[in-house]
């Protein structure tokens, strides 16, 4: 197993949360994993980047153009982040409407959903779950996710074990990511 | 399920100090070193281990109280950011000739980019000047592994040892097993020895003759010596590489198909470099690349520029991170292979940091530019969350922990050598004023310096992740501890005129700086405590004001005087209607704008 996702948003949308998530499910799966985060004056609403690279590496760092997808929870990072992508990689964006000329694009619009659930923070998770199932299906076998619902979701249960609103919270906002996405 | 678990480079090295044994543990917070003490509380919580773990209020003092620690014969360790390094480097130099008892780990977190610091200062060459040896880890695992060779290293010569991780390892995250804890009774306590721990000059030379001593030998102690990687290989050219430059190193061999053609040594200890790796190296390659962040440490101690390719040949860059991009191109050329096209990152500046919707600094800074306008002052700031304060124009200039205070009075006494007038006023955080702010205001004082000082008080250190301050009362493991207030300290200090203020009540409190600015250009040093708790220190929300639905009535004409002056980032400008609308997932309520509207478009809905 050799698996780089580069995850971005801006600083207070979770993208550290799901970065560990993964990271976990990694763990879960008996993968080596190494992450790589954006701490300090870069989190102040700036945008905030992360590494994840599941396998045999020892850098925590994606060099560019060879990220086999990226999780993208602002619309705005495509054109910021998309030269870390490897040639036919996926690309999973959260944004109000397909951005123009991108086929292999795979889109949600995480912000209005979370809203209208009344939970402002599930962004990151909605996105999350829509990548579960839009990767591997619209692709057609073509791409693979180290990682499925139910990794995520054992991970989310262990994590969140005596917080159940939370975890409640969480396992809807990935389900309705699923969902929405097949 | 397995044994290994995720951990984050700092907490791995907070793990590996409780593993070997660490009684007491201090450090001031600084990014990226902050997660370590945390790290250690959370271990010292959950096992009820006996062990001291506390925030210190500067570095120095945090250094102090650890070396102190060791030399009663415990395992201690301090922990710090790289420019807090700098901070403690008077005791530094003096515990290098003294020597240590007990194992004395300092860590020292540098910053290659730099992403969040001043300067991107390499804490090697600090031990270098210091002449005690350093450790530099590529990977959290490698970093946890450290800890043990690094109390080893200290207690077999009686040496302080650093340990330097930067950014990419102390944020970097990997599965790390869990090893067993060791627990290290020591009971002997300080053993008097005026020679050595109350030396005066004559025995300084002495010290300074056994540290010499103790630095040849431990250039040649095997068990931190350079590693070759790739055993089987026979080359003429090499590369020497430490830190995570070493971890990209790896992973770009394995891509590059280099293994079997070019030797990789990586340092573990580059300073002081073993003198055998020197003697063999050199005498082995023709031609050797030197891969290291930020300085040439490793480099400096390879006597032969004819063979050397490094930053001092201005073949490696000698400033910024080391990224693997750059790395890859490096040793491509090196092994003169070909290598892929690189795609090049798009010129689309990332959005900058801003101060958090709602944060209590923003409402301050709009308060200082109203009543004491830019035009007729400057303004002086510090480091923390405040320094985006930046972005809101209301700070000219600021130089490092605690200056605001200093530069203030530099420039009052600079403005009246020259027979000028201006205004100054220094914006310094509440944690920062307890760091290095105290002795400049002492200063300030004595002098007759003036100016007006506001001290942003959000009762935590937020930048780096809401450690308590000396006013919060709490302690690393979260245990109550006594608590020492702002205003009693600038009172005894001698300020006659100290006021608190809620910059949430904007008009009341540009009004107190006016009253401020007007004492201080006629009487003498004003002191603002602008007190307001920050909105993402957990510990505070019992102490906010309650929020209400912000609306923006038809009157908006978009004039932007909010979007500019104010930089809400929950005030967003609408291109299209080209008015100022509400981004209500941001949005805390806090009303503030509702008095920064030049058209009294913006209220409570």
């Amino acid at each position: 197993m050799r698996q780089q996702i580069l995850l971005s948003g801006v600083g207070g949308q979770g993208i550290l949360f799901i970065t560990r998530l993964l990271a976990e499910a990694a763990i879960y799966k008996g993968f080596p994993v190494l992450t790589s985060e954006t701490h300090g004056m870069a989190q102040r609403g700036g945008t905030v980047l992360s590494h994840l690279k599941v396998g045999p590496f020892t850098s925590p760092l994606i060099r560019p153009g060879q990220a086999d997808g990226l999780i993208l929870l602002k619309a705005e990072n495509l054109a910021r982040h998309r030269f870390f992508l490897k040639p036919g990689g996926w690309i999973v964006v959260n944004a109000p409407s397909r951005p123009e000329g991108a086929e292999d694009i795979y889109w949600i619009d995480a912000d209005t959903l979370a809203e209208q659930t009344g939970n402002h923070q599930s962004v990151n998770l909605i996105v999350l779950g829509c990548a579960l199932s839009r990767v591997e299906q619209q692709s057609k076998g073509q791409h693979s996710l180290f990682y499925s619902l139910n990794d995520v979701t054992a991970v989310l249960r262990q994590r969140l074990a005596q917080r159940e609103r939370l975890l409640n919270n969480a396992l809807h906002a990935l389900t309705l990511g699923a969902e929405e996405g097949k | 399920m397995n044994n290994r678990i995720l951990m984050m480079g700092n907490e791995a090295i907070a793990r590996g100090l409780v593993e070997e044994g660490c009684s007491l543990a201090t450090s001031y917070p600084g990014t990226p070193a902050s997660e370590i003490l945390p790290g250690i509380a959370k271990w010292k919580s959950e096992l009820s281990l006996p062990l001291h773990v506390q925030w210190a209020v500067n570095e120095k003092i945090a250094f102090e109280i650890a070396y102190a620690g060791s030399i009663a014969g415990l395992r201690t360790a301090v922990s710090m950011k790289q420019v807090g390094l700098s901070v403690a480097s008077d005791p530094l130099m003096s515990a290098a000739y003294m020597g240590v008892k007990g194992g004395f780990i300092i860590i020292s977190a540098d910053d290659p980019g730099p992403h969040s610091s001043q300067t991107e200062q390499d804490s090697r060459l600090m031990a270098m000047f210091a002449k005690v040896p350093v450790l530099d880890p590529s990977t959290p695992r490698e970093a946890k592994e450290c800890i043990a060779l690094a109390y080893e290293l200290s207690e077999a010569f009686e040496i302080p040892v650093l340990l330097r991780p930067t950014t990419r390892v102390c944020h970097a995250s990997q599965d790390i097993a869990l090893g067993e804890i060791h627990t290290i009774n020591r009971e002997r306590g300080f053993q008097k020895e005026p020679a050595r721990w109350a030396a005066t000059p004559k025995f300084r030379y002495l010290l300074h003759r056994a540290l010499n001593d103790k630095l040849a030998a431990i250039a040649g102690w095997q068990k931190t010596a350079p590693r070759l990687l790739n055993p089987d290989v026979t080359s003429t050219k090499a590369i020497v590489t430490s830190g995570v430059a070493a971890a990209h190193t790896r992973d770009i061999m394995g891509d590059l198909e280099l293994w079997e053609k070019v030797a990789v040594y990586q340092v573990i200890q580059p300073y002081p470099l073993h003198t055998g790796f020197i003697s063999m190296l050199l005498k082995t390659y023709n031609e050797i690349l030197v891969l290291e962040e930020t300085t040439g440490v490793i480099e400096m101690q390879l006597a032969r520029r004819d063979k050397i390719r490094g930053k001092m040949a201005s073949a490696v860059p000698e400033a910024g991170e080391l990224l693997p991009e750059v790395i890859e191109q490096l040793i491509a050329d090196f092994a003169q292979v070909t290598r892929r096209p690189l795609p090049a990152p798009p010129a689309v500046p990332g959005r900058r940091p801003s101060l958090c919707p709602g944060c209590p600094h923003r409402a301050s800074f709009f308060a200082i530019k109203k009543a004491i306008p830019h035009s007729t002052s400057i303004y002086a700031s510090d480091i923390g969350c405040y320094t985006l304060g930046l972005n809101l124009g209301a700070i000219d200039t600021f130089l490092c922990m605690g200056a605001s205070i200093s530069e203030a009075a530099g420039f009052y006494h600079a403005y009246r050598q020259m027979n000028k007038e201006t205004n100054i006023v220094a914006t310094i955080g509440d944690s920062t004023f307890f760091h290095a702010g105290i002795p400049a205001l002492v200063d300030a004082v004595v002098q007759d310096a003036r100016f007006v000082l506001v001290i942003l008080d959000n009762s935590t250190t937020a930048m780096t992740g809401n450690q308590p301050t000396p006013a919060t009362g709490v302690g690393a493991c979260g245990d109550a501890t006594s608590k020492v207030a702002i205003e009693d300290i600038v009172k005894s200090c001698g300020v006659t005129f100290c006021e608190i203020g809620n910059p949430y009540l904007l008009p009341e409190f540009t009004d107190l700086l006016k009253k401020a600015n007007k004492h201080s250009t006629t009487e003498g040093l004003a002191v603002v405590i602008a007190r307001y708790p920050c909105l993402v220190d957990k510990r505070s929300k019992g102490s906010r004001l309650p929020g209400a639905p912000i609306t923006i009535s038809e009157e908006c004409d978009g004039c932007r005087y909010c979007v500019k002056e104010f930089e809400c980032p929950a005030l967003e400008f609408d291109e299209q209607t080209k008015k100022t609308h509400v981004n209500t997932l941001l949005c805390t309520g806090c009303g503030i704008c509702i008095h920064v509207c030049p058209k009294k478009a913006i209220g409570k809905g």
